[in-house]
């Protein structure tokens, strides 16, 4: 079991929470429901105003070292401009950059490799990706199809999120013997084909990309590419928790204001207990993802060795919430919520993508036990 | 962000700790209760201990934390009472027998009590000397308290009592009590009632022990025949009762103590050890998939508990999302109980202590556990609080709340 920590400073502080409140206020007018639909309607991959804007907010280097050319604050920070992202659907490349490549590039990166994206990313001048999956399956070392030969890269990887888009791509491949290593492969470089790919959330886009061959400098040392990427994906499935927990708070804020708003019978349909207690309910989802969310934020920011539990808690909660939040405001707003016109389906969208961008609830649930196992040993 | 304690904080913990490891026996087990330490006499001979136990503890100063200093307090904020709660809970003490008194009954005498009533009780209370109850829930009035039907009629100086209560915890050993009742059935029901204290062993009291399904008795009846409770002992106004009660229940949400019955850690331990058809439990997925639901809500409740905790630590008032915790907690160890007998397959049902994992803690849950969502607000009653007054929805229709009391239906 983890330990029980004593007593407690377990909330953001009063500096952190200022971010947010300044982080809210540019998001709800440089994020807007009309902005997230010009990409969900196909005008661009991704909002390049709205990017280029963040840049200017200093937000893509919050969690790069001074040296690199970031802010050189924490991933508490981080973890609040995540939440707020989730909240407003921001249709922009930042989990991949941010939480995936520049992570990836911080964990294992060499000094060459960190000198030469790590600065551009902080300045918002580079897009990063991570490139897993291959097709409709789950990615392990055993089967992927990917591989590295020498210092070059040939397979396919499907879907990669902003992988239409990034300037470098992060990519796990086989390296012969069931071994796996990361690759760092600048998608501009030749080998490299892409394909836009359609998926149910058309606010952040995907591709298909496809290596002949392609260039690839290793990331980190030969064959460790899968315990790395584990170690990758808990820091990132804590970051992308506030995300959604982001998200599933506005959701639930949409069905409440909607149902108060909304009579039937005579009263609003606020009032009826079948609504109100799903309200509870969604609260009550909400809140204990929040709980564990905080939880995987000062593992993440300490370092601690309850990182992986935690991790994995926070991704498992918030990946539920989330959906629970969205699918539920759908029922609430009855009709309207099932029609293009209303916010709900984004929501929805979002919950489904990212509770499967990092892999599925149903795979961080045994990997949580698996821990939990290894910490009981 | 982090979990350490102010030095304050700290050196209070120590404070704590060293007299507890001084005064207090550390348990024999998880599980261990007071009472189950101490069965003798059903239950008496605990009382006895937990007496002497409660008023080393007034005299240490660790009985009522954030009470003024008047009163045997420290006037210390509620953070404190929490640190205390959290050293305790590794030690043997007395649980059941104070809270009441302390935690619902002497917060509505401040409140609405004279100086020398206060100077009477508090002191009595805070160190033991008096154990209190609480006369509030009848047999049709549990979630709607406010239908309540004993009656209070004014007799000269003097209020007589007549009707029944039930779930009263500790009425048999209670030497006073506090009370609502309906003074005036002609009036809407929230306006009807009135509030009183009296002493439990005035003339006509007559209490019985309630078997509960578990078989154990927690609970009891209590029933009023003509009892007389002097108008000095009322508290606030005639027809302000609901008032009152309400300030009692405010406080009950703070005193309400943990179910203590096998959680988390103990379900996980179980799907270690027992083996099912096709290997180990704990390699099962559909096993391993429970484990993990169950872990990611045990965790969010503790550490929701920690941003409590927080906003306590920094002087804030954290509020009524209080009631998440049993909300979760409550219906979780049933689940659990459940879950751990269905893992046992056929001999799950086995309760011989002698025989069944955990001295038969899962079969025992499995029977106490159905009160857990009942007691102090059920699973739908903190529904609609969290729908109410965390999340600001409108209430229910209350058909009933403009009509005279005498004229609201009673069955069908």
């Amino acid at each position: 079991m983890p330990y029980d920590p004593p007593a407690v400073n377990f909330d953001f502080s009063a500096d952190q929470k200022a971010l947010r409140d300044q982080a809210r206020k540019f998001l709800a007018e440089h994020a807007s429901s009309t902005r997230v639909r010009r990409i969900l309607e196909g005008a661009a991959p991704y909002d390049a105003d709205l990017w280029r804007g963040m840049g200017e907010m200093g937000w893509m280097g919050t969690a790069i070292p001074e040296a690199h050319g970031g802010a050189g604050f924490g991933h508490l920070e981080l973890c609040v401009i995540a939440e707020e992202l989730g909240r407003s659907l921001a249709p922009t490349p930042f989990a991949s950059t941010i939480y995936l490549a520049a992570e990836a590039l911080l964990l294992a990166g060499s000094d060459a490799q960190k000198k030469r994206w790590l600065p551009r990313i902080a300045q918002g001048e580079a897009i990063g990706c991570l490139a897993l999956a291959e097709g409709a399956q789950v990615a392990t070392p055993a089967n992927l199809s990917t591989r590295a030969e020498g210092a070059r890269l040939t397979g396919a990887k499907v879907p990669v999120a902003d992988g239409d888009v990034a300037d470098f791509a992060i990519v796990l491949a086989a390296e012969g013997a069931g071994r796996a290593g990361l690759f760092l492969v600048d998608l501009k470089g030749p080998g490299v084909t892409r394909a836009s790919v359609a998926t149910v959330d058309p606010t952040r886009s995907h591709a298909r990309l496809s290596f002949d061959a392609a260039p690839a400098e290793p990331l980190g040392a030969p064959g460790q590419g899968w315990p790395l990427t584990e170690r990758l994906l808990d820091r990132a499935a804590v970051l992308v928790a506030f995300e959604q927990l982001g998200g599933a708070q506005a959701a639930l804020e949409m069905a409440r204001e909607y149902a108060l708003g909304r009579f039937a019978f005579g009263r609003q349909i606020a009032s009826f207990q079948a609504i109100k207690h799903k309200l509870a309910d969604m609260y009550v989802g909400v809140e204990l993802a929040r709980s564990n969310a905080y939880y995987g934020a000062w593992a993440l920011t300490k370092d601690a060795p309850e990182l992986p539990v935690a991790a994995a808690a926070a991704r498992v909660a918030a990946s539920e919430a989330y959906y629970q939040a969205a699918k539920e405001n759908i029922q609430i707003h009855g009709g309207m919520g099932f029609t293009w016109e209303f916010d709900c389906h984004l929501h929805y969208r979002r919950a489904k993508l990212t509770g499967l961008m990092l892999g599925s609830a149903r795979r961080w649930k045994d990997l949580l036990v698996s821990r939990l196992e290894a910490g009981a040993a | 962000m982090d979990f350490d304690d102010t030095r304050e904080e700290a050196a209070f913990r120590t404070e704590a700790r060293q007299w507890l490891a001084a005064h207090a026996e550390p348990k024999r087990g998880a599980f261990e209760t007071w009472q189950s330490r101490y069965p003798g006499r059903e239950g008496w001979d605990g009382l006895e201990r937990a007496k002497a136990f409660q008023s080393q503890k007034a005299e240490a100063g660790f009985a009522a934390l954030h009470w003024p200093a008047e009163w045997g307090g420290r006037s210390l904020p509620p953070i404190y009472q929490v640190i205390y709660a959290q050293e305790e809970s590794r030690f043997l003490v007395p649980r059941g027998y104070f809270e009441i008194g302390l935690g619902m009954c002497m917060p509505t005498l401040f409140a609405y009590g004279t100086e020398s009533q206060k100077q009477r009780y508090a002191p009595a209370a805070l160190r033991g000397d008096e154990v209190w109850c609480q006369l509030f829930s009848e047999p049709g009035a549990g979630s709607d308290l406010a239908g309540l039907r004993t009656r209070a009629q004014r007799d000269g100086d003097d209020w007589v009592i007549n009707g029944q209560k039930i779930w009263t915890s500790g009425a048999h050993w209670a030497d006073r009590a506090i009370l609502v009742a309906r003074s005036d059935a002609k009036v809407a029901k929230h306006k009807g009632l009135t509030f009183f204290f009296l002493d439990m062993k005035s003339a006509g009291i007559e209490t019985r022990r309630i078997k509960q399904i578990s078989g154990a008795s927690h609970f009891n009846e209590v029933y009023f025949t003509d009892v007389r409770i002097p108008d000095s002992q009322r508290l606030g106004a005639v027809g302000a009762g609901w008032g009152v009660a309400i300030t009692t229940l405010m406080n009950e949400r703070l005193t309400s103590g943990d179910l203590r019955g096998p959680d988390f850690e103990e379900i996980f331990g179980l799907a270690r050890a027992t083996t099912l058809e096709d290997g180990p439990a704990i390699a099962n997925a559909a096993v391993r998939e429970r484990l993990a639901d169950l872990y990611v809500k045990t965790q969010g409740v503790r550490l929701t508990r920690f941003r409590t905790m927080t906003a306590l630590s920094r002087g804030e008032t954290p509020g009524p999302e209080n009631s998440i915790g049993k909300l979760v907690n409550a219906p979780k160890a049933q689940e659990i109980a459940s879950f751990a007998m269905d893992l046992l397959d056929m001999g799950g049902v086995v309760m011989d202590k002698d025989v069944a994992p955990l001295r038969a803690a899962f079969q025992e849950s499995l029977l106490t556990s159905p009160g857990g969502r009942i007691a102090a607000g059920t699973d739908e009653i903190l529904r609609n609080i969290i729908a109410e007054r965390v999340l600001g929805l409108p209430q229910d229709v209350r058909v009933d709340r403009d009509l005279p009391f005498e004229q609201l239906p009673t069955a069908r």
